[in-house]
């Protein structure tokens, strides 16, 4: 059992879900209530990880922290460290893989929020925040919530990305993920095993706590 | 009630069409009535600042919510509106009583539940505060929205067909409700409805909105029996309205004689005279009259109002709603002279009424109305850029 790969798996995606929390919200209430030009392209380019195969999205990511790209000389011009074969390349590679995931069930919890509801808050006299902090927030956590956990048991799972963009570093990029490949190159089926059934585990309950939390805050609504 | 009312004039060519101007004075109620699409949920929301016109003044209470040519447009936050909305817009996550709390934001904290306490059982909702609006019915949702426009303490309260999304008998229910509470309100009241027997029923005057434009603005009987135009009388449902011209006018009785496919009326009463300009012996008029202005001779013996502008015809059609019955009579046989009366479905059985029977009617001089005739300018297609010049000065 490699734990050292396990906490380091927890920790890439509850930095994840964290970041991505905010973002996700922003975004997400902004696609659902706000019309632009360039939306649909918008839209489509936060879904492409979607669809892409991860090694290929992990290979322009690779390119784009590359040692001569303007992104890798601004970042570590301001940290001073570099972005490939760390864990911070690894989380930045992780936040734009779960863009969707996060984004989407978001957008979709907002968009359910009927016109009429925020209108009437406006009518009430709550000014803007207080519609946000008291009406949307609370309508739309459900989706929030899912969001979060799906790109929390995403970001456990993912391989090609992590594998691109991080290598095999153990203590600093060797994912769960990764180890799990590791011992079953190693013919260590036992350690393979123990680890997925825990990574199963862990992914089983996150995703039961959301829909029993979800599910009983839809049934009071 | 020296306090100023609600004053609003919006104009905007795209994207909804609006030419409205009207005002409500308070403790009045002024229905907004119009068929769908006619602009009617619109014009509430700019009042409410929900939406902005091109052009547009709103003033309440003496002050100033939206004046473009002046620049100022108020948030909705800040206009003390009650609004409430055709589906309720409850807080699906608030109790009853919290959604009242929330429009509290000018109330010290702690009077807040107290007063939305006493809110509810003013709109007789008393232990049902706990409850969320998945758990009332229809009608106890719509007195929670009511409930929580009042606890605003608005300026103006808006309804937006407020009795649209219940059944018959809550509806009912909610009408007298309504009636028995508005005595005490003493802001202006604005409600939207495309039902004309409703705006009859609640509203001391009544705005007819089309695409848009008010048309007419008056009391609702006045507007429903003296429709100002041939298209006000076809939206307030008159389905007698023919074109004729005028024979001769009498300044002494007030008198009008027109001519109807060569059938001489007589229009007016010295108790209600007919108007007498631009209606001028020999110009051409549009007229109506509604239903009940029809009087159906008895068969057995001559009544009262008989010599009453008396036509012969026969019953083209005859359908039978219930307790009511509705009669379309052909004027001496002629299709292009159909005139559409009720009558109650025992009287037209006693008198053995039926589809092709001949048939006598009187039309009451007093209920015909004369109108200009249907020509652009009386259908109101001025161009809402003149209009909105004339009204705001220029148009960007």
């Amino acid at each position: 059992m490699d734990w050292s790969a396990f906490a380091l798996s927890l920790e890439l995606a509850g930095w994840t879900a964290l970041l991505l929390g905010p973002v996700g919200i922003v975004a997400g209430r902004a696609l659902a209530w706000h019309r632009f030009r360039g939306q649909a392209l918008v839209e489509a380019l936060l879904a492409l990880p979607l669809v892409l195969p991860p090694t290929v999205l992990g290979f322009y990511l690779l390119l784009a922290f590359g040692a001569s790209s303007p992104f890798e000389s601004w970042y570590r011009w301001l940290t001073g460290r570099p972005l490939v074969f760390t864990f911070s390349g690894l989380v930045v590679a992780s936040l734009i893989v779960n863009l969707p995931f996060a984004i989407q069930p978001m957008q979709r919890a907002f968009e359910a929020i009927s016109t009429d509801v925020r209108d009437a808050a406006a009518c009430c006299g709550m000014p803007p925040w207080r519609i946000f902090t008291r009406v949307e927030l609370p309508l739309a956590w459900p989706g929030i919530a899912s969001a979060l956990v799906l790109t929390f048991a995403h970001t456990l799972g993912e391989f090609g990305v992590v594998l691109m963009v991080g290598g095999n570093i153990p203590g600093e990029t060797r994912t769960v993920a990764l180890a799990i490949y590791d011992r079953v190159q190693a013919f260590d089926d036992h350690g393979a095993g123990v680890m997925s059934a825990t990574l199963l585990g862990i992914s089983l309950a996150a995703i039961l706590l959301v829909y029993a939390t979800t599910s009983r805050r839809v049934r009071r609504l | 009630m020296n306090l100023p009312g609600l004053e609003v004039e919006l104009a905007q060519e795209r994207p909804i069409p609006l030419r409205a101007a009207f005002r409500c004075d308070p403790g009045r109620v002024l229905a907004l009535v119009g068929p769908s699409g006619s602009g009617k949920t619109t014009v509430l929301r700019a009042i409410a600042g929900l939406y902005r016109p091109a052009h547009g003044r709103v003033l309440c209470r003496g002050a100033t919510w939206l004046d473009t040519a002046r620049g100022i447009a108020q948030s909705a936050q800040r206009r003390q509106v009650g609004f409430v909305f055709q589906n309720y817009a409850l807080f699906p996550h608030l109790s009853a009583v919290a959604n009242i709390v929330a429009a509290m934001t000018h109330v010290p904290e702690p009077q807040r539940a107290g007063r939305a306490r006493s809110l509810l059982s003013r709109v007789h909702l008393d232990g049902l505060q706990d409850r969320r609006p998945a758990e009332l019915s229809g009608g106890q949702q719509q007195r929670v929205a009511v409930a929580r426009a009042l606890a605003r303490d608005p300026a103006v309260l808006l309804l937006d067909e407020p009795f649209a999304a219940v059944d018959r008998v809550t509806r009912r229910k909610l009408y007298l409700e309504l009636a028995e509470m508005r005595r005490e309100l003493q802001m202006p009241v604005v409600l939207v409805t495309h039902d004309l027997d409703e705006a009859a029923m609640l509203a001391d005057d009544m705005c007819i909105l089309h695409r848009g434009a008010t048309l007419q603005m008056g009391a609702p009987f006045t507007v429903m029996t003296r429709p100002a135009s041939v298209l006000v009388a076809r939206l307030v449902d008159l389905k007698n309205i023919f074109d004729a011209r005028v024979a001769a006018h009498s300044q002494e009785t007030g008198l009008t004689m027109i001519d109807w496919e060569g059938v001489r009326l007589e229009v007016g009463s010295s108790e209600a005279p007919c108007p007498a300009p631009p209606f001028v012996a020999g110009s051409h008029v549009a007229w109506a009259i509604p239903a009940d202005g029809v009087i159906v001779h008895r068969r057995d013996r001559p009544s009262r109002g008989e010599h009453e502008n008396p036509l012969q015809g026969v019953i083209a059609d005859f359908v039978s709603l219930g307790a009511q019955a509705e009669l379309t009579i052909h004027v001496n046989g002629k299709a292009g002279m159909a005139l559409h009366t009720t009558i109650s479905t025992h009287v037209a059985a006693r008198n053995r009424l039926a589809k092709g029977e001949p048939i006598g009617v009187s039309l009451l001089a007093s209920a015909i109305h004369l109108m200009p005739p249907t020509t652009p300018e009386a259908r109101g297609e001025e161009g809402v850029d003149d209009w909105a010049r004339r009204r705001f000065g220029s148009t960007s």
